[in-house]
């Protein structure tokens, strides 16, 4: 007989069915939905072609140049963790151990102070940015860097606690390398995966991003959709199922990313 | 190259290391500034200017008028509706969440439905916003699947009383839909510390399953059930953009009463109660969060 806390097998095959079917069902009703004809309740394909006519790149302009932005966005949000935060965890790993609990109060904070709060302080500091930088869609980026901290801190922080990173430079730097040196050919290989699921993390989190830039008037992937979803809802529908699904497989690889460290 | 010439070397090293280190103590301190400044311009100013500005006027006089302002009727609602949203789904959530993480005990942590659902729960966990709210108004509107097929089946109408899903009470199921996932992401870790050799030891000493769970597994996970369901609460609380796509007239949840105040276009100088209401939200957060981080250190105790 199990003596542990393991469940019988059909309360497990029972809790995890239902569960499961409950959660699948909203989103086989977006997929329905992306299927329907207007109100009368027939179906066709025609919102789905809409897309690979000629006319779609026109129609949609708005759209698939906010889904730009949303790239561009995702893609600076990485750089900001790659340059800025990566470089100081490293730092903060081999010299400064005892400012470790700082940082990671530091980079927990945003979880604690959530967005709709932060963007009433992003307001005036976004008004010196903008005459500094100009009103480029980019410079949101600055505040998702923030906003994703806490994700990519955690990503980050466990490949660290997981690689002796400290005897590695130690040894690089006996065998006589220069810190660069040490950075790109033992360090970073090392926290490959670290990193790799931090910049998952960060462009799923990016892409699903609402509050700063709907407060702050910036058109993104979120934003967009609801603009659209005002006149066209099943194109907007179908582009949140397409979202959804690239968050999916981005999630998805950052399990895999773990699971191969831990075969090794 | 010879294993004779290593010992001189780390001996030099040794020799040169007190001053070598204070030098480069120096340079390295440089080297957190750009995180530093980063943090301090995008966290640290955005953060104290939202928080307060509500004790200024629109001149920049001081004033308690807008944090008096958090009394005011509409606001005090506002509050008691984020708590209620936030308490309802934060305990079903967790309920609902563990139930999940018990089912999946004993499954390889490495097999495939073990990955599918760790990997599906972080991405609905991070489902919100708008996206979330097409897939309910797709399921549950008043074209909806479900509702559909409940009324031409059943004969349920499940809006007899008026469309509540644009209401506050719509806010229950959809706020749920990523409030399971994220428990199921941080109560997972707490159930899988339950270590075998504990239920060995009760079965040698004679108790059942009934007593392994009330005496031992349920005061073991109590601290870490309570901590993710404070971090549940905490989530609600501070989402917005859900009840955003939602809710597109009034200001029923404190997240909505800050849109109102920071883009309305009819009342001026509503920025500073914006600050307020941000301050108030913060205070209520940071107790929340002092609270998990709490429970989480009794937690750790048993994950060694």
């Amino acid at each position: 007989m199990n003596v542990g806390a393991e469940p019988g097998k059909v309360t497990r095959v029972v809790i995890l069915a239902v569960v499961g079917l409950v959660f699948a069902l909203p989103i086989l009703a977006m997929v329905e939905f992306t299927f329907r004809a207007g109100l009368s309740g027939d179906h066709t394909l025609d919102h789905w072609t809409g897309l690979f006519t000629e006319d779609a790149a026109r129609t949609y302009r708005g759209l698939f140049q906010a889904i730009g932005n949303s790239f561009v966005l995702a893609a600076v949000t990485v750089g900001i963790v790659v340059v800025i935060l990566l470089p100081t965890m490293i730092l903060v790993h081999l010299q400064f151990p005892r400012l470790r609990r700082v940082l990671e109060f530091i980079c927990i904070i945003p979880i604690t102070v959530p967005a709709i709060v932060l963007v009433v302080g992003l307001a005036p500091v976004y008004a010196i940015v903008v005459k500094v930088l100009g009103g480029a869609t980019w410079t949101l980026a600055f505040a998702y860097g923030i906003t994703v901290l806490p994700y990519a801190y955690r990503a980050i922080q466990s490949n660290l606690d997981a690689v002796d990173l400290r005897t590695l430079s130690e040894a690089a730097r006996t065998l006589s390398a220069g810190w660069l040196r040490v950075l790109w050919f033992v360090l970073l290989p090392n926290l490959r995966r670290g990193v790799l699921a931090a910049a998952f993390i960060s462009v799923a989190v990016v892409l699903g991003e609402f509050t700063i830039a709907s407060i702050l008037n910036r058109r993104n992937l979120q934003t967009a959709l609801l603009q659209v979803s005002q006149s066209d809802p099943w194109v907007a529908t179908i582009f949140a199922l397409l979202a959804l699904l690239l968050a999916f497989v981005l999630l998805l690889s950052i399990g895999r990313l773990g699971r191969d460290r831990k075969n090794q | 190259m010879t294993v004779a010439s290593a010992p001189v070397v780390t001996d030099g090293d040794a020799e040169a290391l007190p001053r070598r280190h204070r030098i480069r103590g120096a340079a390295t301190y440089l080297g957190l500034t750009p995180f530093a400044v980063y943090v301090l311009l995008f966290l640290a100013i955005p953060t104290t200017l939202a928080v307060g500005t509500g004790f200024f006027t629109e001149d920049g006089a001081l004033t308690l008028d807008n944090v008096t302002g958090l009394f005011a009727p509409n606001v005090l609602s506002a509050f008691g509706a984020s708590f209620f949203i936030s308490a309802v789904t934060a305990v079903l959530g967790a309920v609902i969440g563990a139930l999940v993480c018990y089912a999946l005990l004993g499954l390889r942590p490495d097999g495939a439905v073990r990955s599918f659902i760790d990997s599906a729960s972080s991405v609905l966990a991070q489902f919100g916003g708008v996206m979330l709210a097409f897939a309910f108004i797709a399921l549950m509107g008043g074209q909806g699947l479900l509702t559909l097929f409940l009324k031409d089946t059943l004969g349920i109408d499940i809006y007899a009383d008026g469309n509540w899903l644009y209401q506050v009470p719509g806010l229950l199921p959809v706020y749920l839909y990523f409030q399971v996932p994220l428990m199921v992401i941080t109560f997972m870790p707490a159930l899988q510390g339950l270590k075998l050799t504990w239920a060995e030891a009760n079965a040698t000493l004679g108790g059942t399953r009934l007593t392994y769970w009330t005496r031992i597994a349920i005061p073991v996970l109590a601290p870490s059930f309570l901590g993710s369901l404070l971090l549940l609460f905490a989530n609600a609380f501070s989402s917005y953009a859900t009840a955003a796509a939602l809710i597109s007239q009034g200001a029923q949840i404190v997240p909505l009463q800050i849109r109102a105040a920071l883009v309305s276009e009819t009342v001026l100088g509503r920025e500073n109660m914006a600050g307020a209401l941000a301050l108030g939200m913060v205070v209520v957060m940071v107790v929340v969060m002092w609270g998990y981080s709490v429970l989480q250190t009794r937690t750790s105790r048993w994950q060694r």
